[in-house]
């Protein structure tokens, strides 16, 4: 156990440094299903009306693509926990894996575990800290979902609920592990585990619309899939529980024998060597920017382009499971025809990549203060480059580089549904308009992140929590009858549900207005301010 | 001489720390000047601002001519930079960056950078996470020298080097000096500092504490002197500006202020010089005597 020495010590560092971040993320993820359950509660008070609002849901393809299965509509928790199951099971994963690589990788690559490890820290420390740190997190929120859902008197239902969370979260917590001995860059191992969570994610969403002779089994595949399939408050089968469990306990011990055949610093993919000289476009704010930013740029796009293909190759099958129930017919005929059914799926779902994609703007408007912070801003502004150069450089990359996976993503969907209904020429370009109506609102969260940069630069972490708002606002806000001004907050509630929609220039225009504005304040306060390195 | 850097009661504050309290610095064209100061006196805090990095709280600060806030862009055009902490992009090779400063500033000569490459032993194809800390400060100090900027504004550019790299970093800003670049240096490698730099500012505290060509500040201070006398000497006791005296027998070796050495020396040749060692002091002396206080100090808030 000699590799183990010092993990305690490392736990507590660990939750030091994390005492205001985890227990945002532990509260803020609790929150959602008790908030979710008791309007719920509100909303359908009775027995009846509860199955009503079931049937209704379980007959709307697109919800059950995009959220999951309903397995039993008729009580308060089990509403509660298909509407909220698989998105919060996906921020969990993004906690865990963001905290896994926060305290290992990171540290390592800052070279402050090398600091560390010279002191009495076993090899396997480092590690195995911040796998406790994660998995006792997601235990916590475990417990809390619980304890937050007691008041529906279903024990087994609200722990289960709360298992499921965490489930998700060890499987992701241990994945991280794994990705970050592949490479030696904290963003890569990142970026590696969140890939694969949006491929658990989608192939949650392809097995779930697939009809009753589809690959169902699509589902079985997905962690994601596994945890609403424990069923929580529709009869638990906690057998499954059984799947991540083995899964997480296999990746952890992966993981650790990976440790053990690596060098500090060292991933076991090869640094390469590079150029002796730079290329020709290598010489400006903009070339530097490209370099930094295109590797990202390509995998979020390729990622995009594979969402839209099954996103366009599950449509058609919307109309056919919707076509098979005969009580529908009315619900359809309200949303315009089996056309209509299709178009809110394409509509609702555009509005998730939306959403997404706002990810990678994020992550490109907030690389200047990862810069500033890195002291890699300084050497640069102490050329002849402008301070409004070199934050444009990146800043371009945000709002501009986020049109590309998300059209990507748009087109991708629309010429594969297209070519199934043999339509392509007119189901590309609404589908893709679809996609692009989402930019102002994209815009309006990166240009939150760009004013934060020039004039509160300590605090561009919020700009997160802005994007969590806005993701809760509008996955929930209308099924839970929010107020309206509260709907109004998020950028994403402007926008015009594309294809099918009225499309609306007014607010797309003060959207954009809006964007500009918090881009222009934040370049203006960037030039008056100070380069900090904390 | 013109004058490159001057500032005057410059002041910076971050929240509750007053980083710079009334500094001031005076750099003539062409010369090395020392910067001198231990960790957290401000160093680093007055290139930023000279940098036009941070913006002064208040002072009058002159660079090139210029106002370094406002004119940032083009007095960058002159001046070139290497920091005290040097962090390269992952994914960039050393070559790559040394390129892209260059291309920054507005162009670099090929030949001088595969010439400072080559005398600093660089490899220019490894990528930045893989160089250790003095390979990631040669990146800097190779785009540095490499461009023909009239200013170089060194922020303690050895830190990480091996001693023959400090060898050759000391040739190369000789060679500099000769070419009539300006340098300032911040540095608190005394010997490097003893070895390059006419004139040495110390700081402490955010204030400057003396200023001068080297010649001047020894002056201020005391010289060591060892005499082997004929007779043993008497009346030493009277004599003001003596410190740390032992006698023994007809050896006396003290030190002795700078405005008193004459005095001194005219009262040992009555008992008959035999021989006699004197050493100036060294740099690391005069920055001690400046600093002794604060240890002092240190210590004393130690113990209570």
């Amino acid at each position: 156990m000699g590799t183990l020495v010092g993990t305690g010590s490392l736990v507590r560092l660990a939750l030091r440094r994390d005492r205001v971040r985890l227990p945002i993320w532990i509260v803020g993820l609790t929150v959602v299903p008790v908030i979710t359950a008791s309007a719920l509660a509100d909303l359908y008070p009775t027995v009846e009306s509860r199955r009503q609002f079931g049937s209704i849901l379980s007959s709307n393809p697109s919800l059950t693509a995009l959220i999951g299965p309903v397995f039993d509509p008729s009580s308060i928790g089990g509403l509660t926990a298909w509407r909220v199951g698989g998105f919060i099971a996906v921020l969990v994963a993004l906690m865990s894996l963001l905290t896994v690589v926060r305290h290992s990788r990171a540290e390592e690559e800052a070279g402050r575990l090398e600091l560390l490890g010279a002191t009495v820290v076993g090899r396997h420390a480092p590690l195995t800290a911040a796998l406790v740190v994660a998995f006792g997190a997601n235990l916590v929120l475990a417990a809390l979902v619980a304890l937050g859902l007691a008041g529906l008197g279903e024990p087994a239902g609200s722990v289960a609920l709360g298992l499921s969370f965490a489930a998700v979260g060890w499987v992701f917590a241990a994945l991280a592990a794994v990705t970050e001995q592949l490479t030696a860059h904290a963003r890569t191992a990142t970026g590696l585990a969140g890939l694969i969570l949006g491929v658990t994610f989608l192939l949650r969403v392809a097995g779930d619309a697939s009809g009753e002779d589809g690959p169902v089994w699509l589902s079985w595949l997905s962690p994601i899939g596994w945890a609403q399939r424990i069923r929580p408050f529709a009869d638990e089968r906690w057998w499954v529980l059984a799947f991540p469990a083995a899964f997480a306990v296999v990746l952890v011990a992966v993981a650790h024998l990976l440790v053990a055949h690596r060098d500090l610093d060292a991933g076991l993919i090869p640094t390469r060597s590079g150029p002796e000289t730079a290329a020709p476009s290598l010489r400006s704010p903009l070339g530097l920017a490209w370099r930094l930013h295109r590797a990202s740029l390509a995998w979020w796009t390729v990622a995009f382009a594979v969402v839209g293909v099954v996103l366009g190759g599950i449509a058609d099958g919307m109309r056919a499971l919707a076509t098979d129930n005969p009580q529908l017919r009315q619900l359809i005929a309200a949303m315009g025809g089996e056309k209509g059914i299709i178009d809110s799926y394409f509509s609702s779902m555009m509005g998730v990549l939306g959403l997404v994609a706002t990810i990678y703007g994020l992550q490109a408007a907030l690389r200047p203060r990862a810069e500033e912070v890195g002291l890699r801003a300084e050497p640069l502004l102490a050329t002849p480059t402008t301070r409004l150069r070199w934050l444009g450089g990146h800043v371009v990359f945000a709002l501009v580089g986020v049109v590309v996976p998300l059209a990507a993503g748009g087109a991708a969907a629309g010429l594969v549904h297209g070519l199934r209904t043999g339509d392509a020429a007119e189901e590309t370009p609404r589908v893709l308009a679809g996609a692009l109506a989402q930019l102002p609102a994209v815009w309006v969260t990166v240009g939150i992140a760009v004013a934060l940069f020039g004039l509160l630069p300590r605090m561009v972490g919020v700009t997160w929590a802005a994007l969590v708002l806005f993701l809760l606002v509008s996955q929930f806000g209308p099924m839970l009858q929010l107020n309206q001004w509260l709907l109004d907050v998020s950028p994403f509630t402007h926008v015009p549900k594309l294809p099918g929609g009225e499309f609306a220039a007014t607010p797309l225009a003060w959207l954009a207005l809006v964007a500009v504005g918090l881009t222009a304040a934040g370049f203006a306060g960037f030039r008056r301010r100070d380069i900090t390195t904390e | 001489m013109k004058t490159a850097i001057s500032v005057s009661g410059l002041h910076k504050s971050f929240g509750r720390t007053h980083a710079l309290d009334g500094l001031d610095l005076r750099v003539g064209e062409g010369e090395v000047h020392g910067f001198l100061g231990p960790n957290g006196a401000g160093k680093s805090t007055t290139l930023r601002i000279l940098l036009g990095l941070l913006r002064a709280d208040a002072g009058t600060i002159r660079l090139l001519d210029g106002d370094p806030w406002h004119d940032a862009a083009e007095l960058h055009r002159r001046l070139a930079y290497v920091p005290g902490d040097v962090s390269l992009w992952p994914n960039l090779s050393g070559g790559e960056v040394i390129d892209l400063l260059g291309r920054l500033r507005g162009g670099l000569n090929p030949k001088r950078r595969d010439e400072f490459m080559e005398r600093f032993d660089l490899d220019p194809s490894k990528k930045g996470r893989t160089y250790s800390k003095g390979n990631r400060q040669k990146v800097a100090l190779v785009a540095a020298l490499a461009s023909d900027a009239e200013l170089l504004l060194l922020d303690e550019p050895t830190a990480g080097l091996d001693p023959l790299m400090e060898a050759i970093f000391r040739e190369c800003i000789t060679e500099e000096r000769d070419n009539g670049r300006t340098v300032l240096l911040s540095s608190h490698i005394l010997a490097e500092v003893e070895a390059l730099c006419e004139r040495v500012s110390i700081i402490r505290h955010g204030r400057t504490v003396e200023s001068g060509t080297l010649a001047e500040l020894r002056h201020l201070t005391r010289t060591s002197i060892t005499a082997d006398l004929a007779h043993p000497p008497t009346g030493l006791e009277t004599l003001s500006g003596l410190h740390d005296l032992t006698v023994r027998g007809t050896t006396v070796s003290c030190e002795v202020d700078g405005d008193r050495l004459d005095e001194v020396l005219r009262h040992l040749t009555r008992f008959g010089v035999v021989g006699l060692v004197s050493q100036p002091p060294t740099l690391e002396e005069l920055f001690l005597r400046h600093y002794e206080d604060d240890l002092n100090g240190t210590a004393n808030e130690a113990v209570a």
